[in-house]
């Protein structure tokens, strides 16, 4: 036949330039493809660890991203009210005067006036390092609204947690069971994953009330009663432990269960763990009998035996599990209701746990030697892994959900073992490995010390000498005191209020506090435009830095345009959140593949040109001058501890140390040579057992992750909790405020427990939980600008389960009205099937305000997309005893905005959905009609 | 189906266009000279015009004479050699009547043949679509030739034929509305079959692939209520059918032939928007639409 | 051209796992972005940032809810659907200017852009809504299978593969000779019993899907599960069989 002649081999690229994908906050290593200096194609780079070359949508679509009409152009001075969006342009000169004219009395007279948070910021060691030298000790990221409570009971709990702390081993797992919506992190991993077991026909368990993304690929699906995870979790343990399938060599050699606990009733140490003079934990060696520390060679810690000492018996932590999990409160016949899940298939599902993890269970022939000095010939696999994030996370119960969950995968044995949970370097690290919080504040003068951290007692809380909280955001004060990550969510809010205090200057980085990623929007917006009664705004600075025209940038006073992802230095650092695997320590730069078309700078760069200007004394030279030209400087020359540096990889003046080595002036050309990342792989037989194998621990200090061994116990029981409760007991010199103690008696369980968050969000008048996730397509506000992937997610429907349609007499199209105590909402509706029957949920962040991201004002983002932020409030309803209660995890402050509670009902169809905000200027215009996307010819 | 008017005055003016060529071709009415000149004129005008307004729906017009390339294979194709060959040979024996008042019989014979040809093909276009289950029966052509029969028949002032035609070309057209009806029924493609879901359970379509609309559901889902057909049924059928045959009925006049005939066009036309909008297209099962 | 070939030398085709597609959308854009920079004209987009936003796509997905009888839980199945380059392909025949065609050598259904006019008429004739006119180019779009991939000498050999298989991070689609009864895609549709998207058209799709393998079947047991059998009813004999278990160990 006569065919048309095609080109089969047409040039794909002049050039690909291999860098990391930040589309969200996956990491993926991406192959720019460039033509005439231009990106013509996005694709998955095969050769990095992360992605192995696949990419999901995001990523693809960040052609139209670097491209965006919505992109700031340059430095922008307010000219009209907070909140219009009149702006003048100004030379990046006076801009970075204005900010230091503003910061540098800040800095002299009381450096917390300053409150500095970023928000989906991924250079946390780099922007903290710049707040520790400017001295406030306001500073966080925004893991407080995010998953913090996810972080912290992993770290506390097994030092590491999901992600970016962990992974399941997919290629060995037989089960693999997911809790809560989890599609938004490491979100290619993860599928990835999904992909290889169901190839395997491996089993998958979806643990969501939203049968979406993964639950719906998920061979079983429990849809779940939102917030009752932990309760689920527990009468899985419960079950578990009756039938007696755990694994107890693991829980007796590798966890603090056969630690005893001090039993004293009234006493100050009541509940502590029984250490010797070296503070090391005590156990009863099962094969002398005697009292001994944990980690001496040849221990056999015992589970059962107890130790009578000082006419009181003390038992180890196991006893006290078995006492609280084996009671009937947790029986499945007790919980099913609650959870919404019959009692037969918890107890199915907890049977197949014990059925996979131990009549599954297979052997690695790998020999390694424990820290007791032990050898091993085998490892023994245990194939049941798990995996959640904000799902169960974002309630105020989160912590304690989490902590079950760890508590499950440990007692299965299936955490760093073949088939399990396996962590990724730097981890495992335990709490106790990681810094404390400091607040240690001297005017002129650098912090004390890092920020964030772990508090293991009242000591480590960060309050004023007064007690009253020393930072903005109340973190690690008795209203939360295990709060890792701070509380981003709060600080609006507090400085607002003038509680703990007034600030003068708010400096924000990539947060959309005055939409998507605030709570309580509308609250949030009359806080940034109200005025005192001078006639001054109540914040009275705001300075703020984004690549984009979100909505937070009409309320600001001074924009600090940030470059796209493609145009800047970026590190994925081991000092911060890196890219590693189980079976590797990994880091990744970000390099400037392409070159701003604006005037615009990236935000480290210009952090490290302010820090300059202000004379922090990390960011000068003896002389005064500049100490790093940009943010590509500073990755490659500053130094953490002498050797250590943002980069793991190619260091030493030949470029081939890893972990450790002297700063090599060539290692970004390397990174670059080697595909924007770099890989040390961990030894065959220190791969597994991370916390216990000496082969991996000296391999962690040979790298740097740590400057000495570090074996550890898993906490199953975290004592530093019972030390709050402790005080709370009235026990110790620093005392909570009366009206806490009750609360921290009760939450702060140092064994896993549950609680409804039901009562605090009125549930009796507002019976049904209202969710939301992200499509797996589109992340953060960022993505609705983009015009591939908008097309995909203009507009998001409320999804009401069918039982609630037919109550309500709704059918598809209509709209409802949606109410919770705090606000009401009017949208469009749609059934779903799949769903549990008292749940509704929507798309997050697809809503836009007029005239933000460069989009017509008829955009449907802005006329039919909505947020449901507006029904929740940063605050719980008030409970008649005028303090103000946070909504979030009182351990931890994890935002809980998944313990939403609405009524709906049928609504009239507004014009556009409601409630409706009256545009802003745009101060990019708007984008083109239409696209014709083509680079080359 | 998207009723584009570019398609619907397309197929109706081309069709009594070529109704009215069939009937001049047959010698019917057998006139010469400047009235030959005048029926010509106005069966040219809906031929060709009906012609050039289905160039509207190209993406690239410009490039409409490939279009004569695939006769063995398309029916579009065979459909521009029919209409070309058609115009051509009709032209011809027009300048014969007009200019030098010659019948060339053979030649009004092949044209009219090719006239009702083009009818043809064109009713092909459509029917010979299994994606459109309401098309895809022998009934669309009978129902395209018929009425382009009973058209030409009006328009060439063959009262008594055009009676019979008219009353035919509505039978068809009622028959054709019932049996389609039950034509995407009897297709046996329903969500079950189009996403192979059905030995799961019952289909239901939930998220659409983007949130905005795109080229399918603007070219293929045309949702209109079944009230309003109904009743636009009626009224097509009235206009097209019973009104001229009514006005024909009633002693002859001009004013009475030109009612008639405004009648009957516009009945066709709305008969043609109903064809293309209650048409089904199997696409729209994927979008849970029909 | 219009006509079809009698046979062709291979049937490339894609196999897509319902079973494993999680519905993240990475294949629409993965296509969106190659076919806007490679064959042809780009996939434009209309109102790209206003109301009434459309563009062209090679590839969508959809989702669909399955109720099964009883009251087993509704399932949710991700659905992509691309041109499924039918053995008996419509869009073929129909097509006035021999613009679509079927490739002899892999079966690959093409359009070329500079024959078509934009009738839209294989549009109308494919049952699958696997073609879209370009509203900006004004020619008929549809899925190459990357015919500029499968077979560029400037991509390396493992990249020889279309952008959405390349791409899709759960492994869901693959690719490959279906005709071909030992290759590795054929193997899988008759292992996972690969079905035909609207058999009865009779179309003949070369594209395969695999169903969703049956869910929500887990054995449900009373109280006394395998493996849930109690060691004891209350923490004191539980603590007993601890220890009788320890000595054991």
């Amino acid at each position: 036949m006569n065919q048309p002649v095609i080109n089969l081999s047409p040039k794909v690229s002049d050039e690909v330039r291999k860098t990391t994908c930040y589309m969200c906050a996956c990491r993926c290593g991406i192959n720019v493809h460039m033509k005439d200096g231009k990106v013509a194609y996005i694709e998955g780079n095969r050769d990095h660890p992360v992605n192995q070359g696949v990419l999901c949508a995001k990523g693809s679509a960040g052609i139209m991203q670097v491209n965006a009409p919505s992109r700031l152009r340059k430095p922008l001075k307010r000219v009209g009210p907070r909140g219009s969006g009149e702006f003048e342009e100004i030379e990046w000169d006076e801009a970075l005067q204005i900010a230091a004219d503003w910061l540098e009395p800040v800095r002299q007279t009381n450096p917390e006036k300053l409150a500095f948070f970023t928000g989906r910021d991924q250079s946390q060691s780099f922007t903290s390092f710049w707040a520790q030298n400017f001295g406030t000790p306001n500073y966080a990221a925004h893991g407080g609204f995010c998953s913090v409570n996810m972080a912290a009971a992993g770290i506390y709990t097994m030092g590491g947690a999901f992600w970016e702390f962990g992974q399941p081993d997919w290629d060995h797992t037989k089960l693999f069971m997911l809790f809560g919506v989890a599609e938004d992190h490491d979100s290619n991993p993860i599928k990835m994953g999904i992909g290889k077991i169901k190839k395997r026909g491996a089993r998958v368990i979806g643990v969501n009330p939203i049968r979406t993304g993964y639950n719906a690929v998920a061979d079983d699906w429990v849809g779940i009663t939102p917030g009752t995870d932990g309760l689920f979790i527990l009468s899985m343990i419960h079950c578990l432990m009756k039938a007696g399938k755990m694994d107890l060599t693991y829980l007796a050699q590798y966890t603090n269960a056969p630690v005893l606990v001090i039993n004293n009733p009234g006493g100050a140490d009541h509940g502590l763990l029984m250490r010797d003079e070296n503070g090391k934990e005590l156990v009863i060696d099962r094969k002398t009998g005697k009292l001994t520390p944990f980690d001496q060679p040849g221990v056999k810690p015992d589970l059962a035996a107890t130790y009578d000492k000082d006419g009181h018996t003390h038992r180890p932590v196991f006893h006290q599990m078995a006492e609280m999990y084996l009671d009937d409160q947790y029986a499945p016949e007790n919980v099913a209701e609650r959870c919404g899940i019959p009692a037969k298939r918890i107890r199915a599902i907890a049977a197949e746990l014990a059925r996979v993890a131990f009549k599954e269970s297979f052997e690695l022939d790998h020999t390694w030697t424990d820290f007791r000095g032990e050898k091993h010939t085998k490892m023994i696999g245990r194939p049941v892994s798990f995996h959640s994030m904000r799902g169960i996370s974002a309630h105020a119960n989160g912590f304690q959900t989490c902590r079950a969950l760890h508590t499950l995968q440990i007692l299965l044995g299936s955490v760093e073992v073949p088939g399990g949970f396996r962590f990724k370097p730097p981890y495992p690290k335990p709490a106790t490995a990681h810094p404390k919080p400091h607040v240690g504040m001297n005017a002129g003068a650098p912090l004390n010390g890092p920020h964030l951290g772990f508090t293991h007692g009242p000591e480590d809380l960060a309050l004023k000498d007064d007690g009253t909280p020393a930072r903005i955001d109340k973190a690690f004060t008795w209203e939360n005191p295990m709060s890792s990550h701070g509380l981003m969510h709060m600080v609006i809010s507090n400085a607002y209020a003038g509680d703990p205090y007034k600030i003068d200057v708010l400096f924000m980085y990539m947060a959309n506090m005055s939409w998507n990623s605030t709570m309580n929007t509308r609250g949030v917006i009359d806080m940034l435009t109200d005025k005192d009664e001078n006639g001054e705004y109540v914040i009275p600075k705001i300075i703020y830095s984004d690549a984009y025209s979100s909505e937070m940038v009409a309320y600001s006073d001074l924009i600090l345009p940030d470059t796209t992802y493609l145009e800047r230095h970026d590190c994925i650092s081991l000092l911060d959140r890196p890219i590693c695997e189980a079976d590797a320590a990994a880091d990744a730069i970000r390099w400037p593949v392409i070159t701003p078309d604006r005037d615009v700078k990236g935000f480290q760069s210009m952090l490290c040109e302010l820090g300059a200007k202000l004379n922090l004394p990390g960011f000068v030279n003896e002389d005064g001058s500049q100490k790093y030209a940009d943010y590509g400087d500073y990755i490659v020359n500053h130094e953490r501890r002498p050797g250590i540096g943002p980069l793991a990889g190619f260091r030493g003046e030949n470029g081939d140390q890893a972990g450790r080595g002297a700063v090599n002036p060539n290692q970004l050309d390397r990174y670059i040579e080697n595909g924007g990342f770099f890989v040390e792989h961990i030894p065959d037989g220190a791969n597994y057992y991370k916390p216990w194998n000496m082969a991996y621990q000296d391999w962690a200090v040979k790298l740097g992750l740590y400057d000495a061994p570090l074996p550890y116990l898993f906490s199953l029981y975290v004592e530093p909790m019972r030390k709050f409760q402790l005080a709370a007991e009235g026990h110790g010199e620093r005392q909570p405020p009366d009206h806490l103690r009750e609360r921290i008696k009760a939450t702060m369980s140092p064994l896993p427990i549950w609680y409804s968050t039901e009562e605090d969000n009125h549930a009796k008048d507002y019976p049904v939980t209202a969710l939301t996730q992200r499509p797996m397509a589109m992340y953060h506000s960022w993505g609705s600008q983009n015009a591939w992937l908008r097309q995909l997610h203009g507009h998001n429907p409320l999804y009401v389960p069918t039982k609630l349609m037919r109550a309500h007499g709704l059918q598809d199209g209509d709209w409802a009205r949606v109410t919770s105590p705090h606000g009401e909402i009017t949208v469009p509706v749609l059934e779903m099937a799949a769903l549990n029957e008292n749940t509704i949920w929507t798309w997050n962040a697809i809503g836009k305000r007029k005239g933000a991201w460069a989009l017509e004002e008829n955009a449907p983002e802005a006329t039919r997309g909505f947020l449901l932020n507006h029904l929740i409030h940063e605050l719980l309803p008030p409970k008649g005893d005028g303090l103000r209660w946070a909504n979030s995890d009182p351990i931890t402050g994890q935002a809980a905005w998944f313990d939403l509670k609405v009524r709906i009902e049928k609504a009239a169809a507004p014009a556009e959905s409601q409630p409706g905000f009256a545009p802003i200027k745009s101060p990019v215009g708007q984008g083109p009609k239409d696209l014709i996307w083509k680079v080359g010819q | 189906m998207h009723p584009a008017p570019s398609v619907i005055f397309f197929t109706t003016f081309s069709g009594l266009g070529f109704g009215l060529l069939f009937f001049l071709g047959l010698g019917y009415p057998s006139v010469t000279g400047w009235t030959a000149f005048a029926f010509f004129v106005i069966a040219y005008l809906m031929a060709v015009g009906g012609l050039m307004a289905s160039t509207f729906h190209l993406g690239r017009p410009e490039r409409a004479l490939k279009a004569f390339t695939q006769w063995r294979s398309s029916w579009l194709s065979r459909e521009a050699w029919c209409a070309v060959g058609a115009l051509v040979l009709m032209g011809l024996y027009g300048l014969g009547l007009v200019f030098f008042d010659a019948r060339w019989t053979a030649l009004g014979l092949l044209g009219a043949l090719l006239s009702m040809a083009t009818v043809f093909t064109t009713s092909m276009i459509y029917t010979q679509l299994k994606t459109i289950p309401r098309w895809n029966m022998k009934l669309t052509p009978l129902k395209f030739l018929s009425l382009s029969l009973a058209g030409g028949a009006l328009l060439a002032g063959q009262v008594s034929v055009a009676l019979v035609l008219l009353v035919i070309a509505g039978l068809v057209q009622l028959y054709t509305w019932v049996e389609g009806d039950k034509a995407l029924k009897a297709s046996g493609t329903d969500m079950a079959t189009a996403t192979g879901l059905g030995g799961i359970g019952a289909v239901r379509a939930f998220e659409p692939p983007h949130t905005g609309t795109n080229y399918l559901l603007k070219e293929f889902v045309h949702v209109i209520g079944r009230k309003h057909s109904q009743k636009l049924r009626i009224i097509a059928l009235g206009l097209m059918t019973v009104a001229p045959v009514t006005l024909l009925a009633l002693p002859f006049s001009h004013v009475l032939g030109v009612l008639a005939i405004i009648s009957h066009i516009t009945g066709v036309l709305t008969a043609r928007w109903l064809f293309f909008a209650e048409a089904e297209h199997v696409v729209g099962l994927y979008y849970g639409k029909r | 051209m219009t006509t079809l070939p009698a046979k062709t030398e291979k049937k490339l085709g894609l196999v897509i796992d319902l079973d494993t597609c999680v519905g993240c959308h990475a294949c629409v854009i993965s296509c969106k972005g190659w076919n806007t920079e490679n064959y042809g004209a780009p996939l434009s987009d209309q109102n790209a940032y206003g109301a009434d936003n459309s563009g062209t796509f090679l590839n969508r997905v959809h989702s669909y809810e399955v109720q099964p009888a009883g009251d087993a839980a509704a399932q949710l199945i991700h659905f992509p659907k691309s041109c499924l380059h039918c053995e008996d392909a419509p869009c073929v025949t129909v097509c006035p200017t021999g613009a679509s065609y079927k490739r002899v050598e892999d079966g690959i259904v093409l359009v070329n852009e500079y024959n078509c006019i934009g009738c839209g008429l294989c549009a109308w004739a494919c049952p699958y809504g696997a073609r879209e006119l370009d509203q900006a180019e004004g020619v008929m779009k549809k899925c190459t299978l990357c015919v500029d991939r499968i077979y560029n000498e400037n991509l390396p050999e493992e990249d020889r593969q279309p952008a959405c298989v390349r791409t899709c991070p759960a492994g869901a689609r693959h690719f490959g000779d279906l005709g071909d009864e030992n290759s590795d895609v054929s193997k899988l549709v008759a292992e996972r019993g690969g079905m035909d998207l609207m058999p009865e058209q009779g179309t003949k799709p070369v594209n395969k899907y695999l169903p969703p393998r049956p869910k929500d079947e887990m054995p449900e047991f009373d109280v006394l599960a395998p493996f849930l059998e109690p060691v004891a009813e209350e923490p004191k004999g539980f603590l007993g069989w601890l220890d009788k278990t320890l000595e054991k160990l």
